[in-house]
């Protein structure tokens, strides 16, 4: 009991930040399991997320601030896929990735830009930043919050691509991108209804996120991120529900890390795994195996 | 244009260079801004090339230059504080582990090795990988890096998250122009052998190169460690341009500025890279700071104009260039003297429409 009461605070916090990984993970699957891109501005749209939430709660209410976030992040996530990537529809798959970086650069250059460097203080949304406490440990409520909301949100996720004629495209899609297109699928609408959702669910995370660490800086999404894209790996590129266990593993796992004191490797682990993961089963947990024809 | 003659002019041109910068040194004083840029340009010329190696002529994408980079400053500046120094930059760790002090050109070569040898351990897992996993394990790998570098525990080394500084450093532009200009020979030297043909031939198709013998494991496991030797060479130099370093410097988006330079000169051209990084540290640094000042003309305050919208700028350039010019200023062409004669004497047009390179 001593150990468990030692220990909760880390578990709980590994939850939390997994399931706020695996918000942004989704959006890295999706895209790249139909356009074969890891969409390096991801992390960056998730940053920006927060930063409109900073801006927005100065001036209006949180009510309306939390709905004008996530329009306003779907939004931006639309206009970069249509004015960064789907100009290079056929280019090489490097061209691709260079201009997602680029506009990884652009959004970071931008965030720099208005904030002026400084980190932005995330203003506390009422409820959800609440302190509570929960088996003798004190957190905030959105710890408690985000692992249901987040099994909410991917079953609605899987219920519209399984469900759904904009899902059954999606799948197709990610299948095989030109049959589908030859099947009279209309690949445009189909990939930008992918970073839609995607946004969407990396502007939930940003909220969740950032009401446990408090701090917006021009920078803060790149980790994230990268761990995200991670668990997206880990859970097999391309599967949901794969993106959510592996998020879920790598909170968890590096909460615990932190808990032993190793603050400093907390973050090669994700790295660490992810190499293991690539070298003995590339395909991730729920990957399906790709053959390279030749 | 015979052989002969097209080596002479290059080399009496890049003598010529040399003179110009010599003179040039005397004349203005060293404060200059010109002096600074072209001392970085001259580090991300090399850093520049030494990415175009892996991603250019190697085909593997590697993001992990800034890592390299990092491990070279670092061992630079590490070998090179003299000992009497020690007790002050050391200060929270007792002056530290090592108490002796190297030559800054042998240093220079060690961290090369260093950053070679990094190379080599990191390329054993993650050169199984193909495109954008590789991609994004060299990426992780230099974050790892560089929280390993930071790591309190390695501070009689690394002096932990703390300036290494007061180490040696040259002040003369030349210096970088020569350090520099012999490295990236040396890697067109490596590129024009029989193991940049293999480089090539991996790069355009692993498994026809596999098939005409070429050993993939091991040639890509040289071009990885040879382009880190040089990425670590060029993080001492950026070290020894700075007079003081912090691991938090070597973060992903300098990785991403050097493959920016590799892409705007074009992916598979060495001139291009070295003149895209000359052009990209000028207009940061220098043509594009009057962005970042507020403007008055005539009562008029110019809109925007403030801190750190010289970058918002310079992205938006970029992202025009990668979205319109994908090619780069060179696409995979060489700016030679030979390629000069032959444009201004219209000889070879023949010989370039049949679609060989003007080498």
């Amino acid at each position: 009991m001593d150990w468990l009461s030692k220990n909760l605070p880390y578990l709980m916090a590994g939850i939390s930040v997994g399931g706020q990984y695996a918000l942004i993970a989704i959006g890295y699957t999706m895209v790249y399991g139909i356009l074969r891109l890891i969409n390096f501005a991801h992390g960056d749209i998730f940053m920006v997320a927060g930063l409109v939430m900073v801006y927005a709660s100065t001036v209006m209410p949180v009510y309306l601030a939390i709905p004008l976030v996530l329009v306003v992040t779907v939004v931006i996530g639309f206009v970069v896929e249509r004015v960064a990537y789907k100009p290079l529809r056929s280019a090489p798959r490097m061209s691709v990735m260079i201009s997602a970086i680029g506009v990884s650069y652009l959004l970071q250059n931008l965030a720099l830009y208005v904030t002026g460097g400084l980190a932005q203080q995330y203003p506390a949304i009422p409820w959800i930043s609440d302190t509570i406490t929960v088996f003798g440990v004190t957190t905030k409520r959105v710890t408690v919050i985000t692992p249901p909301l987040v099994i909410v949100l991917v079953a609605a996720l899987v219920m519209l691509i399984q469900k759904t004629k904009i899902g059954m495209a999606m799948r197709a899609a990610s299948k095989d991108f030109e049959t589908s297109q030859l099947m009279g699928i209309r690949i445009n609408s189909v990939i930008s209804m992918t970073f839609i959702i995607g946004s969407f669910l990396a502007a939930v995370g940003s909220l969740l996120f950032f009401s446990n660490y408090t701090g917006v800086t021009p920078t803060v999404g790149a980790m994230p991120g990268l761990k995200a894209f991670v668990a997206a790996v880990f859970g097999g590129i391309g599967s949901i529900p794969g993106a959510v266990i592996g998020a879920f593993i790598i909170g968890i796992s590096e909460n615990i890390i932190k808990g032993l004191g190793w603050t400093t490797f907390s973050d090669a682990f994700t790295f660490a795994l992810l190499i293991v993961v690539l070298i003995f089963k590339p395909t991730g947990l729920f990957g399906e195996a790709a053959n390279d024809k030749v | 244009m015979k052989k002969q003659t097209e080596a002479f002019v290059s080399v009496a041109l890049i003598a010529a260079l040399l003179i110009v910068l010599f003179v040039l040194e005397r004349v203005i004083p060293s404060t200059s801004m010109l002096f600074t840029v072209l001392k970085k340009g001259a580090i991300y010329a090399l850093v520049a090339v030494s990415m175009n190696l892996l991603n250019g002529f190697t085909g593997l994408f590697s993001l992990g230059q800034a890592g390299f980079m990092l491990v070279g400053a670092y061992t630079y500046g590490v070998l090179t504080i003299p000992v009497d120094q020690r007790a002050n930059v050391y200060m929270y760790y007792d002056g530290g582990l090592i108490q002796f002090a190297l030559h800054p050109i042998l240093a220079i070569v060690i961290a090369g090795i260093i950053a070679g040898i990094f190379a080599y351990l990191i390329g054993l897992p993650v050169l199984r990988l193909k495109s954008d996993y590789l991609a994004i394990a060299t990426l992780g790998f230099a974050e790892i890096i560089r929280a390993v570098f930071q790591w309190d525990k390695l501070g009689p080394l690394t002096n932990g998250s703390n300036l290494l500084r007061n180490y040696p450093s040259y002040k003369s532009v030349l210096f970088y122009f020569a350090a520099s200009g012999v490295c990236i020979a040396l890697i067109v030297l490596l590129i024009n052998s029989t193991y940049g043909r293999a480089f090539k031939a991996i790069r355009d198709d692993e498994v026809a190169a596999e098939a005409m013998g070429i050993n993939l494991a091991h040639h890509k496991r040289i071009a990885f460690v040879v382009s880190s030797f040089f990425a670590g060479v060029s993080g001492a130099l950026l070290a020894m341009y700075q007079t003081s370093i912090q691991a938090s410097m070597f973060k992903s988006a300098m990785t991403y500025e050097i493959l920016l330079i590799v892409v705007i000169g074009g992916i598979g051209s060495i001139t291009g890279s070295c003149i895209s990084s000359f052009l990209f540290i000028i207009l940061s640094e220098w043509l594009l700071r009057f962005l970042d000042s507020e403007l008055v003309i005539g009562g008029f305050k110019v809109p925007l104009l403030r801190s750190g919208f010289r970058k918002v700028v310079f992205s938006i350039i970029i992202m025009i260039i990668v979205l319109f010019f994908r090619q780069g200023i060179m696409g995979t062409k060489e700016f030679s003297v030979r390629g000069i004669y032959n444009r201004i004497t219209g000889k070879g047009r023949k010989a370039q429409k049949g679609g060989a390179a003007d080498e």
